[in-house]
């Protein structure tokens, strides 16, 4: 080994460096579109999937997120053909491949555990699937020269997995996936295993890297952060259904669904069991848990009765301190305040008996705030989300 | 702080691990010096036992052994012991490799009930069975025969193999091979190219114990075989301790000619018995 690539190793060279020169592949693949048509699968008894819809777009990058158990990796296996639908059809570049064994799908999947094979280099890790393939060993030295150029990984190639550290392990992982060229890359969690920092950088990272392949690309997580960042569609998975699909701001804007609404956004939003009002001048205000939430007659038109029951929410940044002399949705008594430097959050009750509520506070207000202190607060009508008390769903969906 | 023992504490523990060696190597010394000695117990003595006058004449006698055709009969019988016990390594590993990874892997009817009777055969000792298998043998027109001793330790050895390679493969992150089927191998082709060098350790030492099982075997090999040059070296070094007179001196050349190959082998295995190839392909 050289004193220069000695040198790199000690600076643990990132893919940032080098993405920018690297030469797009000679023959990137043509993005193609994936698709899931009601999609069942059950394990025994129980049933997983009840009838999933799946739609991705040529080139783009769909992340499916819902709560642990909720059946992302059982999708996301059917779809690689490690396990088979019950009911159902798998389309891969407009190919039924709900049949086929993963070896005819052309994809490439990152696992969670990153399953390195424990007994090849890292150079032979890469080149395993395109040896299988046959490929001329010149085109996979040109094949593994690109992809370690694009994630840094020149001064690894030749250790063996057990010598490398989590985030280089993640690395050649995803490089591993790169080197395929396949019609469609699949993620499960491939940022679970690795601290919060490097989850961070890799997440950019692959952004950056689809960016530049374009390749059609499925990931799971339940990280909402890697959800809102990296799709370009969220699919939000709950109790085997596909609850919500779209823009990850448009969902997070317009939760179709109580769940939703809870499960993107942190802290969650703040629900409360109430009912409409009619209020002078044709407004219509929804009262419960101690609020008062004027309501944005526009969005939800026809669906606003008076007497209505329904589950009001407003999240946590969308409602503010009231000015002197305006009249607030609702008064908070705090009860905590947390500081996190860049924020602060109150938590505390507008009503002794309601549900808890959260706020976010301007660093000025977090300042003076005290547990015991009632902060008058006021919710924008555009940030007002009104849901069906049975059925969950938001009354401008129904 | 300080962290180094104490002289006292180094010469307590010195004591004892010299303690410990003597106590391990006390008879080998023995069997070393007798097999260096011409009159057998009495070409010896004393508490350290030491060769009066050190000879080679005991190896000589036992390596140069010839039947009545004048033919070499030691150099068979190594043959004997060596093909035997290299054939029961392969023959074991062969049938328990795929029986341990479809215990390992797949569920079906009747596996728990299956290992359950692999696991009654161990409670037998073999010498059990010393007497149908011959009987069994002579029906096969396969006694005094390498291929017939084969068939009986291979089949000794595949419940213990199955057991070990059963708990290797489960060991094996069922995600390396999916990967693989993803990177475009057949199921068989991630079995091959990833599976089994994974979990080569295992199946390096399963070998090697089978091996050595059927190179120490003796009772069956003493039953099964009555010819002079079919016999394996546990048997010869019997013959060498016989009811009237015993040989000491070349029981114990014999002894140590028999213990070579098997020190051999595991000088050779050694990287293999402490590696541990899986560790690092998956988190970690
Ligand atoms: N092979 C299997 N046999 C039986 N049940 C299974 C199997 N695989 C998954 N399940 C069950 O199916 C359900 C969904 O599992 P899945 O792994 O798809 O969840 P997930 O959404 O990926 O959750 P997580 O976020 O925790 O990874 C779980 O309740 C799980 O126990
Ligand atoms: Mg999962």
């Amino acid at each position: 080994m050289s004193a220069m690539t000695e040198a790199a190793e000690e600076r643990e060279p990132r893919a940032k460096a080098s993405v920018e020169e690297t030469p797009l592949p000679a023959s990137a693949p043509r993005p193609i579109r994936c698709a899931a048509r009601g999609v069942k699968k059950a394990f025994g008894k129980t049933q997983i999937l009840k009838g999933v819809d799946l739609e991705i777009a040529e080139g783009s990058f769909a992340v499916l997120v819902g709560p642990s158990g909720c059946g992302k990796s059982t999708l996301l296996r059917l779809v690689a053909g490690l396990e088979e639908a019950d009911e159902g059809k798998l389309e891969i570049a407009g190919r039924d491949v709900t049949r086929a064994p993963p070896r005819d799908r052309d994809i490439a999947m990152v696992f969670q555990s990153y399953a390195l094979y424990p007994h090849l280099s890292v150079r032979d890790n890469l080149a395993f699937g395109l040896r299988l393939k046959k490929t001329p060993q010149a085109e996979i030295d040109k094949r593994i020269d690109e992809a370690s150029q694009m994630l840094g990984l020149g001064h690894l190639l030749d250790r063996l997995p057990k010598q490398l550290s989590g985030g280089q392990r993640q690395r050649v992982a995803m490089g591993r996936a790169i080197v395929r060229r396949p019609n469609l890359f699949l993620f499960d969690e491939p940022l679970s295993n690795l601290d919060a920092a490097l989850r961070a950088e890799v997440r950019v990272e692959i952004r950056r890297m689809h960016e530049r392949l374009g390749a059609t690309t499925l990931y799971v997580t339940h990280d909402q952060v890697e959800a809102m960042t990296l799709a370009d569609t969220l699919w939000v998975l709950n109790g085997g259904l596909v609850e919500q699909k779209g823009a990850p701001l448009d969902v997070y804007a317009r939760p179709r669904t109580k769940f939703v609404a809870t499960f993107l956004g942190s802290p969650q939003m703040n629900l409360a069991e109430g009912k409409l009002q009619k209020a002078s001048g044709g407004g219509f205000v929804a009262e419960g848990g101690g609020m008062a939430l004027e309501v944005d007659v526009e969005r939800f038109g026809a669906a606003l009765e008076d007497g209505r029951e329904v589950a009001l929410g407003v999240r946590p940044h969308d409602l503010r301190v009231a000015q002197p002399g305006e009249s607030p949705s609702l008064e908070l008594r705090v009860e905590i305040v947390e500081a996190l430097g860049f924020e602060a959050y109150a938590y505390g009750w507008a009503k002794a008996s309601g549900p808890r509520v959260i706020v976010r506070l301007e660093a000025e207000h977090a300042r003076r705030a005290r547990p015991g202190d009632v902060i008058p607060l006021v919710a924008p009508p555009e940030h007002v989300h009104l849901f069906c008390q049975k059925s969950g769903v938001a009354l401008d969906a129904e | 702080m300080d962290d180094k023992p104490s002289v006292l504490e180094r010469v307590v523990v010195h004591l004892l691990l010299v303690g410990a060696v003597a106590f391990a190597l006390y008879p080998v010394l023995w069997v070393v010096s007798l097999a260096l000695s011409q009159g057998g117990l009495s070409g010896t003595g004393g508490v350290v036992p030491l060769p009066r006058a050190p000879t080679l004449e005991n190896f000589r006698l036992v390596l140069g052994t010839t039947d009545p055709d004048g033919a070499w009969l030691f150099g068979r019988q190594l043959a004997n012991s060596i093909v035997v016990s290299l054939a029961t390594a392969a023959v074991g590993i062969a049938v328990a490799i795929p029986a341990a990874y479809a215990l390992a892997r797949f569920p079906f009817v009747g596996k728990e009930a299956g290992v359950r009777a692999l696991l009654a055969t161990q409670m037998f000792p073999t010498v059990a069975s010393a007497v149908p298998l011959y009987l069994l043998l002579d029906k096969l027109h396969m006694l005094d025969s390498r291929g017939g001793l084969v068939l009986v330790y291979a089949a000794t050895s595949v419940p213990f193999a199955i057991f070990q390679l059963r708990g290797a493969f489960s060991q094996i992150p069922v995600d390396l091979e999916e990967a693989a089927m993803v990177d475009g191998a057949t199921r068989f082709q991630a079995f091959v190219k990833v599976t089994l060098p994974a979990a080569r350790p295992a199946i390096a030492v399963t070998a090697l114990f089978a091996f050595m099982s059927a190179w120490n075997e003796f009772i069956l090999a003493a039953t099964l075989l009555s010819r002079e040059d079919a016999f394996t070296l546990p048997v010869v070094l019997q013959r060498y301790v016989g009811e009237h007179d015993a040989a000491w001196g070349s029981f114990a050349a014999g002894a140590i000619l028999v213990s070579v190959p098997v020190m051999a082998l595991f000088y050779v295995a050694q990287r293999e018995l402490v590696s541990g190839l899986t560790a690092g392909g998956v988190k970690g």
